[in-house]
């Protein structure tokens, strides 16, 4: 009980947690309408509380409840859910440095608490591991708070499916959080170019099924970025690096 | 799906949860990206927002937006105005929101 307390206190914990209370009206809103579409989909409320508490991964319960619905094969949902979760894997690849230090078990439950905020707050944040600085606490901070601001709506969402109103649109405040963090992660010719990339090739991609417009564009972007660095064309981000 | 078969089916998405967000934290060995990967790597979380933000603002039912008479490009456009402004996201979502509903259940768009 101390330690937690004592970790609530810690300056790196609060700035966690307040970068990531800058999303959290997204993250709410967001949670709010995936709560109420689950149900509305067709699943029952205590196994849609069940899902949500465990799978925590909101676009991979929005893939996967319509194929339980109809009663397609276990493989096959499951199968769905790995493809719109392929980015995290991805992004595993990131986490592993901040990681290592950690035992496996302990490695996995931080693993299972890596939304996509979390992610891109953190390494917004930190380029590479370094002790002293608090990267834990500010990744417990943000963690905690963006658990919170997901679970608490979609138990709303869920629980009342039938009176919220959906068609006011209000889901797209969680689009603005996103865009937002884009905006925030722009910091020279190079990223606003691979970023551009990624929009242009995710719409372009869009008809593709599970979701992989999105691992599209990444794989887009990443190839602009490099081409960028390599072209020399982003001196600033090499200064950086070198010193 | 009976209960317990949605059920088994729920417990094995939650394992999916953890596979793919430990994928690459997993193995004890040493784990050697090519240098450019991990460069490449950087613009992973931008490249992942801009793909899922650019779709939502821009197409509905999986086609582009044919219409300027669409709530969400002003919402945007007012959003980003305050963003560039103040840097705040908060004050970014609120923005956007404050356009979107009078547009969406004013006029309809």
């Amino acid at each position: 009980m101390n330690s937690i307390r004592a970790l609530a206190r810690h300056p790196q914990f609060r700035a966690g947690a307040k970068d990531m209370s800058g999303a959290a009206l997204g993250i709410a809103a967001w949670g709010l309408v995936t709560g109420v579409a689950i149900v509305k989909s067709g699943l029952s409320v205590p196994l849609a509380l069940f899902m949500t508490f465990t799978v925590f991964a909101g676009s991979a319960q929005l893939a996967a409840v319509p194929l339980m619905v109809v009663g397609a094969p276990m493989w096959v949902i499951w199968a769905t859910a790995a493809c719109v979760n392929l980015r995290f894997v991805i992004f595993s690849a990131q986490w592993r440095p901040f990681f290592m230090q950690y035992p496996r078990r302990k490695r996995l439950a931080l693993s299972y608490f890596t939304a996509d905020l979390t992610y891109v707050l953190f390494m917004r944040r930190y380029r590479e591991p370094r002790e002293g600085e608090g990267q834990m606490e500010y990744f417990y901070g943000g963690t905690a708070v963006n658990w919170f601001s997901w679970q608490v709506p979609s138990v709303v969402g869920i629980v009342l499916a039938d009176v919220v109103p959906t068609h006011w649109g209000l889901g797209f405040a969680g689009v603005l959080a996103l865009l937002g963090l884009t905006y925030s992660l722009l910091s020279d010719r190079a990223t606003a170019l691979a970023a551009v990339v990624a929009g242009g090739a995710a719409v372009a991609a869009f008809a593709l099924p599970l979701r992989l417009h999105i691992v599209v564009a990444i794989a887009a972007a990443v190839c602009v970025g490099l081409l960028i660095d390599a072209s020399g064309g982003n001196a600033p981000r090499r200064a950086q690096v070198a010193t | 799906m009976n209960g317990w078969e949605a059920f088994v089916t729920i417990v094995g998405l939650a394992a999916i949860t953890v596979v793919t967000r430990s994928f690459f934290v997993l193995s004890e060995r040493e784990l050697v990206l090519p240098d450019w990967v991990r460069r490449g790597l950087r613009y992973a979380p931008l490249a992942a927002l801009a793909a899922v933000v650019v779709p939502e603002v821009v197409m509905s039912q999986g086609e582009l937006v044919s219409t300027w008479q669409d709530a969400r490009l002003f919402a945007v456009a007012a959003a980003t105005a305050y963003f560039v402004w103040r840097r705040d996201l908060l004050g970014t979502i609120v923005t956007g929101m404050l356009v979107l509903l009078p547009l969406k259940l004013g006029l309809g768009w």
